[in-house]
C-alpha cells in the first residue's frame, strides 16, 4: 500500500456481467508535480475486446491537470479503437474541463505542412531560396543605386541629424576596437616579416613590409570586418525592429522611400567613416611595427620612419582608400538588405543580424580578391 | 457637413489575396461609399489584417482589384499609385510610430514631407493633432516612453495628420480601457461628420462595431471569404447565423 500522498490506480473489469467494460479507479494525489504513469500504459488492456471505459474517482483526493492529461490521453486512445468513454464518474470540475478541450476540433486544415523534410527537400529548398536571393539582392542594390542617383540630383530625402548620427555611432566610436586591433595586427605583421627577414640580413625591410600591408590590404580589410560585426549587425537589427513595429510600412503608406529614409544615410555614413577608419588603422599599424623593431629588433625609430616613407606613395594610399570605401559600402549594403528583408519576429531580427554579418564578410573577400587582382593587372 | 450622398469611394472587385501557396481570402466584393464608417469583422486569422494591408497598397492581391474613386490601385502607374496613397491615413495595430522620432516629429514628417509649410505652422497643426488624441503636451516624447494605448492615438493623430479623404484603422481600441475606446470611437464619428472622412475599420470590437459602423463585411475563415456584408445592426437582427454568433459573442445559435 502506497502512502496517501501518492497516485492510485487500478483498472479492472466493471463487473461479471458487465465483462467487456473497463474500470478505472483513481485515488490519492494526482498532480502534475508527481511522476504519474502515462496514459500508454493502458493500451495493452484496451487492445482487449473491450466495449467502454469507466471511472472511478470516488477515493481521489486531489487533482489537476495531471489528472486531465492522463484522463484525455486515454480518450484519445478509445477514440482510435472505437471504445465509448462515460467521464460521469469523474469530478466534475474535471468533466468540464475536458468537456471543453474536446469542444474545439482539432484544425486540419491550417494550410501548412509541417511534415518531416528528408536531405534531399532541404537541398533544394536551399538550392530555391539562392536563385531566389540573388535576384532579390540585385533588387536591392538597384534601389540602392537609384536612390543615390536621386540624392546627386537633390531629390532624395532624409534628415541631416540621421546622417550626423549614424556617423557619430560608425566613427568616433569605432575608434577603442579598431584601435586595439590594427595595433596587434601590426605588431603580428612585424614579427612575421622579422623572422623571414632575419634570415637574409634584411631586418629593415620589416619597415616596408608593415607600411603596404596596412596601408594597401589590412588596414582596409581589418576595418571592413570590425564595422560589418560593430555597425552591420546593428543596421540589421535596427531595420529589422522597424520591419516588426510596422514602421517601415508606415513610410511607404505615406509615399516616403524608406531607402531615401533610411538606408542612404547609412550607406553614406559607412561609405564616408571606413576610408577614414582605414587610414586611422594603417597608421596605428604602422606605429606597432615601429615599437616592435624599436624594442625587439634594434632599428632605430629615425631608419624606420625613414624606410616607411620610402616604401609608401600615393598609389598605395589610393588602394587602401578604394577599398575601404568599397567595404564601408558593402557592410551598408548588407546590413540594410537583411534588415529591409526582415520576417515579423524577434528570431528574424536575430537571424537578419547574423545574415547580415555573413553576407557582409562573403561579399568583402569577393571583392578583396577582384580588387587585389585588378590592381595588380593594372600594375598600381 | 460634407455631401452624404452614397458615392462609391472604394470598389473593391472580386479579391483574393494568399501568402505563397495560401490563399487568406477569395472573392472579396464589396464597395464602402464616401462618409461610411465601413467595418472589417472576423474571427482571430481570418485576414482582416492582410485585406487592410491590399487596401492601402502595402500587399499586392493574387486577383482582383481595388478601386479608389474610380482609379484601379493595384493597375496604376507608380505616379498614381503615390497619390492615392497620400489621400489615405493609416493606423497600424501597434501604431507604427518611427521610434528614432519624438512624437510632435511622428506628426510633422508626413505634413513636412507633403506640403512644405513653415515649420512654425507645421507646430501647431501637429500640436491641435495631438490635442485631439488627449495627447497635448506629450510633444517631445518618444514612442518607447509611452503607453500602448498612448501609441495607438499618436498613431491616430498621425494617421490623419493630412485631413486624409480616407482613414483605415487596424484595430483601434485593443488594448485601451473601455472609457479612452469610447473616446476614440467618437472622434473617428465625428471626423467622419465633420470633414465626411470614409473610415475604414478592422476590429472585432463588438461595442464599436454596432455603435459607430454603417456598413460592414464578415470575413469568415473555414470558407475563406465574406459571408455577409451591410449595415451591423441589420447583420446583427437578420444576417448570416454564423454573423450574429459573432456578434452576440455566441449568444445565438
Amino acid at each position: 500500500m502506497r502512502d496517501k500522498a501518492a497516485w492510485q490506480l487500478d483498472v479492472r473489469a466493471a463487473g461479471t456481467d458487465d465483462a467487456d467494460t473497463l474500470l478505472i479507479v483513481l485515488g490519492g494525489r494526482w498532480r502534475i508535480d508527481q511522476s504519474l504513469p502515462s496514459a500508454d500504459t493502458l493500451n495493452d488492456r484496451l487492445d482487449a475486446p473491450v466495449r467502454s471505459v469507466r471511472f472511478d474517482a470516488s477515493e481521489l483526493a486531489d487533482w489537476d491537470s495531471g489528472l486531465l492529461t492522463y484522463v484525455s490521453g486515454i480518450s484519445k486512445s478509445c477514440a482510435s479503437r472505437g471504445i465509448a468513454v462515460d467521464s460521469s464518474g469523474l469530478p466534475p470540475g474535471a468533466q468540464r474541463l475536458l468537456a471543453m478541450a474536446a469542444a474545439v476540433p482539432e484544425q486540419t486544415l491550417t494550410g501548412r505542412d509541417r511534415g518531416p523534410r528528408g536531405p534531399l527537400a532541404h537541398v533544394g529548398a536551399a538550392t530555391l531560396e539562392f536563385f531566389h536571393g540573388a535576384p532579390r539582392m540585385l533588387g536591392f542594390l538597384g534601389e540602392v543605386v537609384l536612390s543615390l542617383l536621386r540624392l546627386v540630383s537633390g531629390r532624395a530625402r532624409f534628415r541631416a541629424r540621421d546622417l550626423w548620427l549614424e556617423i557619430e555611432q560608425v566613427g568616433p566610436r569605432a575608434l577603442p576596437i579598431v584601435s586595439v586591433i590594427s595595433f596587434l595586427v601590426g605588431l603580428i605583421l612585424a614579427y612575421l616579416g622579422a623572422d623571414q627577414l632575419r634570415l637574409v640580413g634584411a631586418q629593415i625591410f620589416i619597415a616596408d613590409l608593415v607600411a603596404i600591408g596596412m596601408v594597401r590590404e589590412v588596414g582596409a580589410l581589418m576595418t571592413g570586418v570590425i564595422i560589418s560585426g560593430r555597425t552591420g549587425a546593428a543596421f540589421a537589427a535596427q531595420l529589422g525592429t522597424m520591419q516588426v513595429n510596422e514602421e517601415i510600412d508606415a513610410y511607404q503608406t505615406l509615399g516616403i522611400s524608406a531607402i531615401d529614409f533610411l538606408v542612404l544615410p547609412r550607406i553614406l555614413a559607412l561609405m564616408l567613416m571606413v576610408p577614414l577608419l582605414t587610414l586611422y588603422s594603417a597608421f596605428i599599424g604602422m606605429l606597432a611595427g615601429m615599437l616592435v623593431s624599436l624594442t625587439i629588433f634594434d632599428i632605430g625609430a629615425f631608419e624606420y620612419y625613414t624606410e616607411t616613407l620610402r616604401a609608401l606613395d600615393f598609389k598605395q594610399f589610393a588602394v587602401g582608400l578604394s577599398k575601404g570605401t568599397v567595404y564601408g559600402a558593402i557592410v551598408a549594403f548588407a546590413g540594410c538588405l537583411r534588415g529591409m528583408q526582415c520576417g515579423r519576429s524577434a528570431e528574424a531580427v536575430g537571424h537578419a543580424a547574423t545574415s547580415a554579418v555573413v553576407t557582409a564578410m562573403l561579399l568583402i573577400t569577393i571583392a578583396a580578391s577582384i580588387m587585389t587582382i585588378v590592381f595588380y593587372q593594372l600594375g598600381i | 457637413m460634407k455631401d452624404m450622398a452614397a458615392t462609391p469611394h472604394i470598389e473593391v472587385r472580386d479579391l483574393s489575396m494568399a501568402y505563397g501557396d495560401f490563399v487568406v481570402q477569395r472573392g472579396l466584393d464589396f464597395v464602402v461609399n464616401q462618409g461610411d464608417i465601413f467595418v472589417v469583422m472576423g474571427g482571430n486569422g481570418c485576414g482582416k489584417t492582410t485585406l487592410m494591408r491590399a487596401l492601402v497598397g502595402l500587399q499586392r492581391p493574387l486577383a482582383g482589384s481595388v478601386i479608389y474613386s474610380g482609379e484601379d490601385f493595384w493597375n496604376a502607374e507608380p505616379d498614381t499609385q503615390q497619390r492615392l496613397k497620400r489621400r489615405l491615413g493609416i493606423l497600424f495595430q501597434g501604431g507604427a510610430l518611427w521610434s528614432s522620432l519624438t512624437l510632435a516629429e511622428n506628426v510633422a514628417l508626413p505634413i513636412a514631407e507633403s506640403t512644405g509649410l513653415p515649420a512654425a505652422r507645421v507646430n501647431e497643426i501637429v500640436a491641435f493633432k495631438l490635442a485631439l488624441v488627449g495627447l497635448a503636451g506629450f510633444e517631445d516624447f518618444y514612442p518607447s516612453e509611452l503607453s500602448g494605448g498612448m501609441k495607438k492615438r499618436a498613431g491616430l493623430a498621425r494617421a490623419m495628420a493630412l485631413d486624409p479623404d480616407i482613414l483605415v484603422i487596424d484595430e483601434p481600441s485593443s488594448g485601451l480601457d473601455p472609457l479612452t475606446a469610447r473616446r476614440l470611437d467618437e472622434l473617428i464619428m465625428e471626423l467622419r461628420d465633420s470633414l465626411g472622412t470614409t473610415i475604414v475599420v478592422v476590429t472585432h470590437e463588438l461595442a464599436s462595431i454596432l455603435s459607430i459602423g454603417n456598413n460592414s463585411i464578415y470575413l469568415d475563415s473555414e470558407s475563406r471569404t465574406m459571408i455577409a456584408t451591410g449595415h451591423p445592426q441589420d447583420a446583427l437582427k437578420n444576417g448570416h447565423p454564423k454573423v450574429r454568433h459573432f456578434l452576440t459573442r455566441g449568444g445565438t445559435t
